[in-house]
Parts: C-alpha cells; structure tokens; sequence
C-alpha cells in the first residue's frame, strides 16, 4: 500500500488513546510514552500507519495508550508479530515496545533474531532490571548479589548487557538512553524511525516499586554529565560538567584523560563514528561502565530483509511464467481422462 | 517409437500393488513416480506411499538404510497404497528382508542378483543366501543380473563413469515392471530428454537401460505372461498426480487468488510437514510472502502478525509444533483474526514416530490452549482433497474472523492419487470483514449478524485505528474489561461463533446403506481405508453397513445426530485411543460408540478392519 497522499499535521494529543494511564505514579513509562508521543508527529508519518505491538510487561500496556494501531500480544513474543505485520505491509512504520524481561528471558530468542534479520521496524527496551508486573523477581539484566522476591538473598545468576547481546546478534542500530531524559528520547525515536533497518533502544527505566534508584548513580540530575557520555555521530567523546573528559584508545582498551593535562588537546579524543560497520568500538563502547555510552552507539546502513525479498520477487516474477494458479496447476505432467 | 508385444495375451487383473525397494541411493522413489505417472496416464486409478528412513544417507546396504515406494494401481477405484504387494522389487537383500513380510504368498518378487554378496548379506543379517537356501520357496523370484546387464547396456555410451552406469540399474527394473504390466515407455523416455536437457549421454544411458530390461523381461521366459490392468472408470476432466502436502500448499494459493489477499506463511520445519513450507516458498511469483522463522512459536506469531495487517496468514507444523503454537493460537482466537494452522500430523507424543502417521493430536487441536478456546478443527481425508480442505480452512477463517485448525497426517501428506484439477473459476467464493469506509461510532467489535464475525480494519486504513489484545475486552468497545459479566458474555460470543460455522458446511452424508446394523466411522487420513473395507465387506454380501467419514470436526455438521440414530451400532475407527470416539460420546450420550483404535504408526490394513466389523454384525 504506497501512500500518495501528502503526510497530515499532528501534535502529540493526536497520538493519545481514550484509555487511562495505569503505570505506578513517577514512572519512567509515562517519560516514554510522552517523548513518543511528541516524536511521531516529527517522523512525516501517517497516523494510520503507525503500529504498536508489545509483549506482557508494565511497558507492553503502551500500545493501549497510544491511539494508532496496536496489539497486546503474549509473553516474549511481540518480536515474531511485528515481523508478521512489517513483512505483510512495508508501508507501517513498526515499534516493539517491550521489557528486559520480556525481550531478554521468555523471548530472547526472538530477540536475537529480530536483530540478526535487520527487518525495518524498531524495538523500544523499557530496561529496568527487574520484573515490574509480576511484582519483583529478578530478570536476565539483575546483578549479581541484587535482592529480589526471587532472589532474597542475593541474586546468583550473571546478567546480560542488553547492548553487548544486541551487538553480538548484529543490531545495525543501537541506542542507549536514560528514562528521564524525554528531549534526547525522542529524538532517538526520530532518528530510529528514519533507520533504514532494526533499531534498538534500550531505555535505563527506573522501576519506583521495585528497584527504585536503579540507575541513580549514572542518571541523576547532579551526576548525569560527569557519568554519562553522550554519543553524537562525528562528535569528539567529550563529556563531563566542564567538557574536559573524553575517551581515548590506548592499546586495546578505552581510556578516560582529560582535556589539558599530561598534553591532551582535544585534537587526541576519539571522535565517534556509529555508521562504521566495524562493530569493535561500538563493542567497547557499549561495555564501558564509566562514563556509561549513552545516544546512538551504533548506526550502521545495512541492506534490510525487505529489501533483499522485494527484489528477489521481483527477479523470480518477471522470469516466470506463472501468473496465476491455473497456469501452475495445469502445467507439467497433466493427463486427459475422457 | 516402442511396440508391445507380448508372447501370450495379457492377463487382466483388476489391480495390482507393486512396491520397489533398495538402498537411500537407488533411485526407488524416481523408479516409482515413473511407473505411477506412466500408469496414471494409461488411465488407471492410482494411490502411492513412499517410505524412507529418517537417516539422510544410511549405510549403504544397511536394513535401517532401506527407502520405498510403493504404487497401487487400478482398473477400478483404488483408495489406499494397498496393503500387500503382488509385485516387490527388491534392488539389495537388506530391501528383501524388510519387505518381504509385505509379499502375498505365490506372488513374484524380482531381485538384483548382483547385490547378493556376501557383503551385502552380512549387512542384511542374513546367515545364508535366501536366494539359494529356499526360504523364497512360497513366492515366484525372477533373479537377474542386473547390475551387470545394466553395465553391458552401456558399454559403448561414451562420458559415463562408473557411478552413473551403477545408477541406472533401477530403468532396468522399471523396463521389466513396464514391460509385466503392458506398459509403454513412451513417457519415461519424454521424462529423460526433459531432466537430462542438454546432457545427451545421460538420455541414451537411461533410454537404453529401460529398454534393455523391457527386452530381457520380453524375451527371457523367465516371466512366462503379462498382466494388463484396464483404464479406470474416472470422472472425464484433466488430471495430474499430487501429493498430500503439494496439494495442501496449493489449496491455499487457490484461496488467496480468489479471496484477492496475499499470502503469508510463518513457518518452522518439521517432518512431515515441511514440504508445505518447500512448496509454498517456490511461489514467490504469485507474491506468496514466506518466512521461515527461527521457532513454532515465531512461526506462529509472524502468521498472527501479518493476518492483523491484512493477509491470507498462515502457518504449518506437525505435532511437538503445535504443541509450541498453542498460546499463540488462544491469542488468535481471542483477538479474532483469521488464521490457518496445519497440523500435518505424526506419531506422538512427544519427539514419538516422526516419520510415521497418527490421529493423535485431535485432543490437542480441539483442546490443546488455555482457557475456553474454541476454534475451528477441520480434516482433509486424502491425498487429493488436502488441496480442498486447505482452501476450505482459508474461507472459514476469513468468514468467521478465527483460527483454523486442519489436521492432515503423514500418510495423505506424503501419499499420492490423481487429482481432477480444480480452476480457479469454480472454486467457491470466499467473502472477508475487510472495512474500508469509515462509518460512525464504529467499533472493532462490532459483529456480523448471522456469523459473530467481527470488524477486519487493517492497519493503513484511516480513521480505524485500534487496539486489540489477549486481555478481556469489552463486549462493545473492545476496550479492556475485567466485568465478571462482561467475561462470561464474551466467552459465551466467541463460543456461538464457532458453533454457528455449521450453518456455512455441508451436511454428513452416508456411503452404502444409508441405514442399518452398523455404521462406520471415520475421520481425517483414514478414509481410504475405511472405506475399502466397507466396500469389500459389502461385497462379501453384509449390506446393511453405512460408512460416514467426518471433515468437520468443530463445528460437527448439523445432521450428526440424525445419521447416527439411523443404525443400531456405531464403530469409530481411528488411529489413535479414541479421541473422536470421546468426543462423540460427550455430545451425543444417548449413543453407544464401539471403537476400534490403532496406534502403530501405521494405516488400517483391511484385514483387520473387516475382522472387526464382522464382530458387530
């Protein structure tokens, strides 16, 4: 279905459903749903067009508050229902709106290949390393020694980093934000909306119930710029209050230096590239604990399953003589009866 | 151009079942597609099995090794493989001793003499040479040389190396099959100019080789008459031979041209369902869109996916799938949007028989989600009417907005018979809830009047934007809903919506006596079996026995209770412990249901069908 029709004029209350809003008060969701709602009037997009799916989780309710087009699906499986939606009709623009839980435990598997086919729709990780609706067990993103319903003593199972798996399975795009930084989400959303391929967002999501402060130590208001690098494509990875720290590669490993001491200029900071196809940096800079990467770690353009089925279909339908049915069902080794 | 000739007139036998065995390698499935296609134009009514291990290549020579086809051909109507073989062609002594079992006594077996070493006899388990110690005495064995008469034939082809030559030995059994039952060679020869296009060394070598075994068994007296096996009284029309799965695959093409809907396939291979996905994925010039996913539950999901975005959805699995599906199909039941599951089904449980054919997962089709799930559950009964069945479960989803289930099994699937083709102009139309035009106060739940289909709005249409989800809905809005209310009214809806699928099949109907002592019944993959039987005990002079075979399962067609009324005792055949017969007995307790059950892997042998029915009358 190829629109012709020129995109229609929206302001975020266009995209706000009728359903009330039943996330705990002072949770990041409502920061999501907000920079989402103000970002899809940005990306030139038909209201119609657009299609919510989730999985279960406190982020899957986020298709009922959105007024496009949604599906509440089942555990760990919004990966393989968007996929279906995308393939049957190119023309949507797809978000999976999922949890650390549901994305990474009961649907890893689909997560790794949503990644691994690079199919063009996009994947919002609402993570905040614990399971919310289920009230308070440890999920495959807890750490270590982290006290939980399920674990009260200390968790015992080693997490994943949500962006070393999604690098490992070969995620073309990759971004990091924390749940209380609405301006630089929604711009993601934006830029993410305009990747030609599968984007991952994973959201640092403070949970107030269950594992409230979670990501205090690199997200809050005082901390923020001394903890958190903020990654621009053809920027220097500078970052601190005063913008006198930046990354450097010494040997093989990431090294934090500042800017004016033992001879540094600014000329020696990396600077960073996410559209390199070379995934080593974006590796290391998606382990890198401090200064935590956050924005766009990795952007890189990569032919889309779409694409690569579109042209095949083509190719096989202009060669064929086959147009419809009844030339395929009577050709071949046919016989009379009389 | 080939004359027959034949020393003595033919003999005309109404039907034989010939079966050809050898090793993985010995082109025994070609050899018989070959004599099947070339019968089945000759006109004879056809049915075929093929048999091979589950091993990709076994040892050579090996008893686990072994791969059969096995065709049952007809002047009159055939209705299964047949159970025992007049004809067994047995290539190495490992082929022999798996099949021998299977050869009627005083009927003729043909051997390789060639592969009858030692080698081979030690891989066959054989202490001695049963060629030579006897044990064949009760059947007719044609020893040839084959292997080196195949060589001899070949001798002056130039550009074939050894391996090649030694292939072709299965043309000289086919040549002597052709030649036995009065066939000619006319199609095989077409067969090897269209396969070997270009490779003119290829075509001589197999022509020569079929020809040699047609003149050796011609000439030798060895074979002391033919038989001849007159065309079938058929339905006029264009015919070709399908498979069980291909004509499944094909049905749904036929739905989607005619409902105007693209296809979608979410798929994950299983035996022996895989061949659906084979099949469909070659379709890509009718824009069949397939996807094989990374799980049974991704394959299922991305079906569910795409029917929300508006396609013909479907996805396909054998049992252990379904099983991984069944969440996702509750989600389709409860969202209410049109999609065809195909359980191709296997022995079971669990990994169980994956190769052989059951009825067992009819409980888990009707049953196998959590929550009151009801959906569709329908069965094609043959190889040919899979293509039927297909296209059937294709219009019932999109007209009633809701999961199919169609079960086929292993032995239709992988069976094959002729099929008149069906065009596409007279295949029935198939409606859908598609809206387009934005009407006011319009809900995703409104409902059609007489089916309690809902709303299909697909994403992309303006104006109709919406959520659906596995929560409660409400009955109107479709908003959540957790009114206690609200619940049951809504369970109740989606119950009466399948129930009023009745209204849109057709009725049961009655094979023989349309009342009497006994009624048989059947379901699913088994109507060839039942049916044979029924015919023959018929035959044998019992004529009160009617035959009723169900394709609709849930709903049960309308006039159930009445058909069943009309006999005095009712048997339910099934190749599994009696999950129809359950099922019957829940809703029709006023009956008493006999059941006769069978859960070895394998179909009915008449036999023991008729032995059972004589019990009853």
């Amino acid at each position: 279905m190829e629109t012709t029709t020129a995109v229609k004029k929206y302001t975020f209350k266009d995209f706000t459903s009728d359903q009330e809003v039943r996330w705990c008060p002072g949770c990041d969701d409502y920061v999501v749903l907000r920079s989402m709602q103000k970002a899809l009037p940005e990306m030139g997009v038909n209201k119609e067009d657009v299609v919510f799916i989730s999985g279960i989780g406190c982020s899957s309710r986020f298709p009922y508050y959105m007024s496009t087009y949604g599906m509440h699906t089942i555990h760990g499986r919004a990966p393989g229902i968007a996929s279906g939606v995308k393939l049957a009709n190119p023309n949507l623009s797809v978000w999976i709106m999922t949890g650390d839980g549901d994305s990474m435990a009961i649907g890893g598997n689909h997560f790794i290949h949503l990644l691994r086919r690079n199919i063009d729709l996009n994947m919002v990780v609402f993570n905040n390393e614990i399971y919310g609706l289920t009230k308070g067990q440890f999920s495959p993103t807890s750490l270590i020694g982290q006290k939980t319903k399920s674990s009260p003593y200390g968790n015992t199972q080693p997490p994943f980093s949500p962006g070393e798996l999604a690098l490992g399975a070969n995620a073309r795009f990759f971004a990091r934000i924390g749940g209380n930084n609405p301006k630089d989400m929604t711009q993601i959303f934006i830029d993410a909306h305009k990747f030609k391929g599968t984007s991952l967002i994973e959201i640092l999501q403070n949970c107030v119930i269950f594992n409230d402060g979670c990501f205090d130590d690199v997200t809050d208001k005082e901390v923020k710029e001394d903890k958190q690098l903020f990654l621009e494509h053809g920027k220097p990875m500078i970052f601190g209050k005063n913008k006198d720290k930046g990354l450097v590669l010494n040997k093989l490993k990431l090294e934090v230096v500042t800017i004016g001491e033992n001879g540094i200029t600014q000329e020696d900071i990396l600077v960073h590239n996410a559209k390199e196809e070379d995934k080593t940096l974006h590796q290391m800079l998606v382990r890198l604990e401090y200064p935590l990467a956050t924005g766009i770690i990795r952007s890189f353009a990569d032919v889309t399953l779409e694409e690569r089925e579109d042209a095949l279909t083509a190719q096989v339908k202009a060669n064929s003589k086959f147009k419809k049915t009844d030339d395929l069902f009577f050709s071949g080794e046919t016989y009379e009866v009389k | 151009m080939i004359t027959t000739k034949t020393i003595l007139q033919p003999e005309v036998l109404e039907a034989v079942v010939v079966r050809f065995v050898g090793d993985s390698g010995d082109g025994m499935q070609l050899t018989g597609t070959q004599f099947t296609d070339t019968s089945a134009m000759f006109g004879n009514d056809i049915a075929t099995f093929p048999n091979y291990p589950s091993e990709i290549r076994a040892p050579q020579g090996s008893l686990y090794g072994v791969s059969g086809f096995q065709v049952h051909i007809g002047s009159v109507e055939v209705s299964t493989p047949g159970d025992n073989v007049d004809l067994l062609v047995a290539m190495n002594p490992a082929a022999l001793k798996t099949n021998l079992y299977a050869v009627k006594p005083g009927h003729t077996i043909i051997v390789d003499t060639d592969s009858f070493t030692k080698k081979n006899l030690d891989k066959a388990l054989y202490l001695t040479n049963p060629l030579e110690d006897g044990s064949l005495e009760n059947y007719r064995v044609i020893q040839v040389d084959m292997t080196s008469m195949t060589k001899e034939a070949l001798k002056d082809v130039e550009g074939l190396d050894n391996k090649s030559i030694t292939r072709s030995k299965n043309m000289f059994s086919l040549g002597m099959v052709y030649w036995m039952y009065n066939r000619s060679l006319e199609h095989s020869i077409d067969f090897f100019n269209k396969k070997f296009k270009g490779k003119q060394h290829l075509i001589e070598a197999n022509t020569k080789v079929l020809n040699a075994g047609y003149y050796f068994a011609e000439t030798l007296e060895l074979i002391p008459n033919a038989y001849t096996i007159s065309p079938a009284k058929m339905v006029p029309g264009t015919y070709r031979i399908i498979g069980g799965n291909t004509a499944t695959a094909w049905g749904l093409l036929a739905a989607a041209e005619k409902s105007g809907l693209e296809l979608f396939l979410g798929s994950y291979p299983i035996t022996p369902a895989t061949d659906i996905l084979h099949e469909l994925v070659k379709h890509k010039h009718f824009g069949v869109k397939a996807f094989q996913a990374e799980d049974e539950i991704a394959g299922v999901t991305s079906a569910i996916g795409a029917a929300f975005a508006g396609d013909l959805a479907i996805t396909t699995t054998s049992g252990p799938g379904l099983a991984l599906k069944g969440e996702a199909i509750g989600l389709a039941m409860m969202v209410e949007l049109p999609l065809v599951i195909i359980n191709v089904q296997r022995g079971g449980p669990s990994t169980g028989l994956p190769t052989k054919t059951e009825q067992s997962d009819l409980l888990q089709a009707m049953y196998g989600r959590n929550g009151e799930s009801p959906v569709i559950v329908i069965a094609a009964s043959t190889p040919a009417n899979c293509f039927n069945f297909a296209y059937e479960a294709a219009r019932l989803a999109l007209e009633h907005m809701t999961p199919v289930i169609l079960l086929t099994d292993g032995y239709i699937a992988n069976g094959s018979a002729p099929w008149k083709i069906r065009s596409i102009a007279e295949m029935p139309e198939i409606k859908n809830h598609k809206v387009t035009e934005i009407k006011e106060n319009w809900s995703p739940y409104d409902r059609d009047e007489k089916t309690l289909a809902r709303n299909w709005a697909v994403p992309g249409t303006p104006g109709m934007e919406h959520r659906v989800g596995g929560l409660e809905k409400d009955r109107v809005t479709g908003n959540i809903s957790y009114e206690p209310k609200n619940h049951e009214e809504m369970t109740h809806i989606r119950a009466e919506k399948v129930r009023l699928v009745e209204n849109n099949i057709p009725e049961l109907k009655t094979e023989f006596a349309e009342s009497g002592d006994l009624l048989v019944i059947g379901w699913g993959g088994t109507y060839g079996s039942l049916h044979s039987a029924v015919k023959q005990i018929r035959d044998e002079g019992y004529k009160n026995i009617g035959f009723a075979h169900f394709n609709y399962i849930n709903p049960m067609p309308k006039n159930t209770e009445e058909i069943l009324s009309k006999y005095k005792k009712i048997i339910v055949c099934e190749l599994n412990g009696g999950q129809f017969a359950s099922i019957l007995r829940n809703r029709f307790s006023k009956f008493e249901f006999s059941q006769h059950n069978k859960i070895q892997g394998l179909p009915f042998s008449n036999d023991e069908l008729i032995q059972q029915f004589k019990l009853l009358v």
